[in-house]
């Protein structure tokens, strides 16, 4: 049994907006019969603003629910508004999915980009902005699962949107990988590039900086420190400053100093920020 | 709550605890030790092997080993005789066999044998000449379930074992038998089976308790090195609680058997059918007639598996399904799919398993909870054109 969320449980029990609307002005298709889910979107305007929403879906429990609060999501915001919208987005609101259930929201999301690339067209300037949120997006059309039709393009954008550093992580948001698991070479290299990419120019916010200091702490340094026997656990963030503490053998390690520095810290200004200093206490 | 996923376990008989509950309470000894206090335990570990022989129709009940579950028999089973032949490189099951054959097959097949998986037709029934073609001399083990636990279909395993002895004599052949016991008459002796699987939790026994018959003639290596316990093929001390357990739910199930087969079957059917006339999208999953009596597996199109459990679910009624969702990995039913059930269906089917505890309530209450659910459900389905086809088909029947 899935550990749903009350409201993901509200939404699949009495789904909001279901059917469909008679002339509307946007139409947005997403996921296959064969696939096992698909949704269909449909959108009225008045100007600029989303007047009423509807949906189909084939899915389960949590891909129904996912529809569902996305119609309330878009109903009265302007399109401008509605194009922000990400699977996270849709994930939070619903108060959060089972981890293997992500690609339930992802689907949502693409349905929405459908839609708004039929309505303003591919050549318009609005789609073009909308993928330029994707640099990949050329090369995207590219399946890489084709078990699931996943394409390039969509798993390009789950790892980003989400921070996504595992192929189990991507599985879930996308499926891709779920079935022959023939493509999990390449999912692979895509997550090492996307890791390895250089940090941002873009500023974070202080609260994302330290959400990704401590991703980037428990997911790709830790695992490292505990294939030696040891481990590292995160005392506090003071600005640039990283409090660690060093446990397991690397405590005792003499070259403490060195791991803080040549790894932990590398690692940090580079997935991170470059001004980071990580210090070591008690 | 009405219980009609006993393919996937079974509620405990309240006489098999009470059957039990000494040897947890009371009777703890230790039964290979030699003390008179471990005599009752040894005792009992005897009955309960007397008991499974007679369950599965062994002649001796030397040829009854106790295991943890289907999973280990099985495997115990194929890695036991692949082991011990290892001349042999080349190997056949099927494609709908549970998992704990496939994969041991798959893993058999990455250190390099040879592997043919045969396929079935759409209403499930296995295809027998394709079986008989792929056997050669160098063919070390053929495994093929009794019952599958997706569809319930019955493979013909004692015609399979005359033609697997008759063209390939030295060929062993695993019968998985998780899914028939208690629900068909098994009779190994009178068959040319040479291993059979069974699990104690399928038919009323607690689950971490299972059996592997291995017939007089087979070998085998053992899974489990330790002590001599199970005549050396499965070391560990024996779960004597567990085992006296399963040996008196076998007890109970063969005496309910011809309920099983007339009662069991008859509200089967009667759920079945009260499910088909009533929700136009719905359609069978197997051969109607080849089935054991209990299980039913029903296509729902145009609607998801796991939307119509949770449903279910909010009634109190528990069922399974192969879909993709539900079990955590992506792909739907590897059964299913070998049956070309078309995809349209493949992701909205749901199998029933009832027992001899199920009543003619249950299934009523299900036969009319059903339509309710689907009128709901297709509501939601983007798919209403197909739909409507469908309707209109129905009313025409």
């Amino acid at each position: 049994m899935w550990d749903y969320s009350e409201e993901v449980m509200d939404h699949y029990r009495n789904p909001r907006n279901v059917g469909s609307i008679e002339n509307a002005d946007l139409i947005g298709e997403a996921g296959s019969l064969a696939c096992g889910d698909s949704l269909k979107l449909f959108i009225k305007l008045e100007g600029n603003i989303v007047k009423d929403a509807k949906f189909q879906t084939f899915g389960c429990g949590s891909a129904v629910a996912s529809s569902s609060i996305l119609t309330e999501m878009i109903i009265g915001k302007t399109l401008d508004e509605v194009k922000k919208i990400t699977n996270k987005d849709i994930a939070d609101k619903l108060g959060g999915l089972p981890a293997q259930k992500m690609h339930c929201s992802v689907m949502g999301r693409e349905a929405l980009e459908d839609a708004l690339k039929k309505y303003y067209g591919e050549d318009s300037e609005e789609w073009q902005e909308l993928e330029l949120m994707d640099e990949h997006s050329k090369a995207g059309e590219k399946i890489i699962c084709t078990c699931f039709n996943v394409t390039e393009n969509q798993i390009w954008e789950a790892i980003k949107q989400n921070n996504l550093t595992t192929l189990d992580e991507v599985t879930n948001y996308t499926k891709a990988g779920g079935a022959c698991g023939r493509c999990k070479n390449i999912i692979q290299d895509m997550i090492s590039t996307y890791l390895n990419k250089k940090p941002e120019t873009q500023e974070l916010t202080p609260t994302q900086k330290i959400l990704k200091i401590g991703k980037v702490l428990e997911q790709q340094i830790a695992p490292q420190l505990q294939k030696d026997g040891g481990d590292i656990e995160l005392v506090d963030i003071d600005g640039d400053i990283v409090k660690v503490k060093l446990i397991g053998v690397c405590s005792a390690c003499k070259n403490a100093s060195m791991t803080l520095k040549n790894f932990v810290e590398a690692e940090l200004k580079e997935k991170v920020d470059n001004r980071i200093v990580v210090e070591q206490v008690g | 709550m009405i219980y009609l996923d006993n393919n996937a376990t079974t509620k405990v008989d309240e006489k098999v605890l009470n059957e039990m509950l000494p040897y947890l309470r009371d009777e703890y000894a230790n039964a290979s030790s030699m003390y008179s206090f471990a005599s009752k335990p040894a005792k009992a570990l005897q009955e309960a092997r007397a008991q499974i022989r007679d369950f599965v129709g062994a002649k001796d009940e030397k040829e009854i080993y106790f295991t943890s579950c289907g999973s280990e028999s099985a495997n115990t089973a194929i890695k036991g005789v692949v082991n011990c032949n290892k001349e042999k490189r080349h190997l056949i099951t099927t494609k709908i066999e549970h998992p704990c054959v496939l994969n041991t097959y798959k893993e058999l097949e990455k250190q390099g044998y040879e592997v043919d998986y045969i396929g079935v037709n759409a209403q499930g029934d296995l295809n027998i000449s394709e079986l008989t073609e792929k056997l050669r001399k160098d063919t070390a083990l053929v495994s093929v379930m009794w019952a599958n636990n997706e569809t319930g279909v019955i493979n013909p395993v004692e015609e399979i074992a005359e033609i697997i002895k008759s063209r390939s004599p030295q060929t062993k052949f695993f019968v998985d038998g998780v899914q028939s016991a208690g629900k068909i008459q098994m009779n190994v002796k009178d068959t040319k089976i040479d291993l059979l699987g069974i699990s104690g939790h399928k038919f009323h026994a607690p689950k971490g308790v299972g059996a592997l018959y291995v017939n007089s003639s087979t070998r085998l290596t053992s899974l489990i090195n330790g002590g001599h316990q199970e005549r050396g093929l499965r070391a560990g001390t024996e779960n004597v609680p567990y085992i006296v357990g399963m040996g008196k739910a076998a007890t109970l199930a063969s005496d309910a058997l011809e309920y099983e087969l007339k009662e069991v079957k008859r509200l089967r059917d009667k759920l079945e059918n009260g499910i088909l006339r009533n929700v136009y999208n719905s359609r069978l999953n197997a051969n109607l007639l080849n089935r054991v009596p209990n299980t039913t597996n029903i296509g729902f199109e145009y609607v998801e598996g796991e939307l119509i459990l949770l449903h279910l679910s909010d009634l109190g009624i528990c069922a399974s399904s192969g879909s993709a969702c539900t079990s955590g990995s992506l792909e739907p039913s590897h059964v299913l799919r070998a049956m070309g059930v078309p995809f349209t269906a493949l992701h909205g089917s749901i199998r029933f398993s009832l027992s001899r505890f199920t009543t003619e309530k249950e299934v009523d209450f299900v036969i009319e909870k059903m339509p309710e659910i689907m009128d709901k459900l297709t509501k939601i389905s983007p798919f209403q054109d197909e739909l409507k086809k469908l309707r209109e088909i129905k009313k025409g029947e």
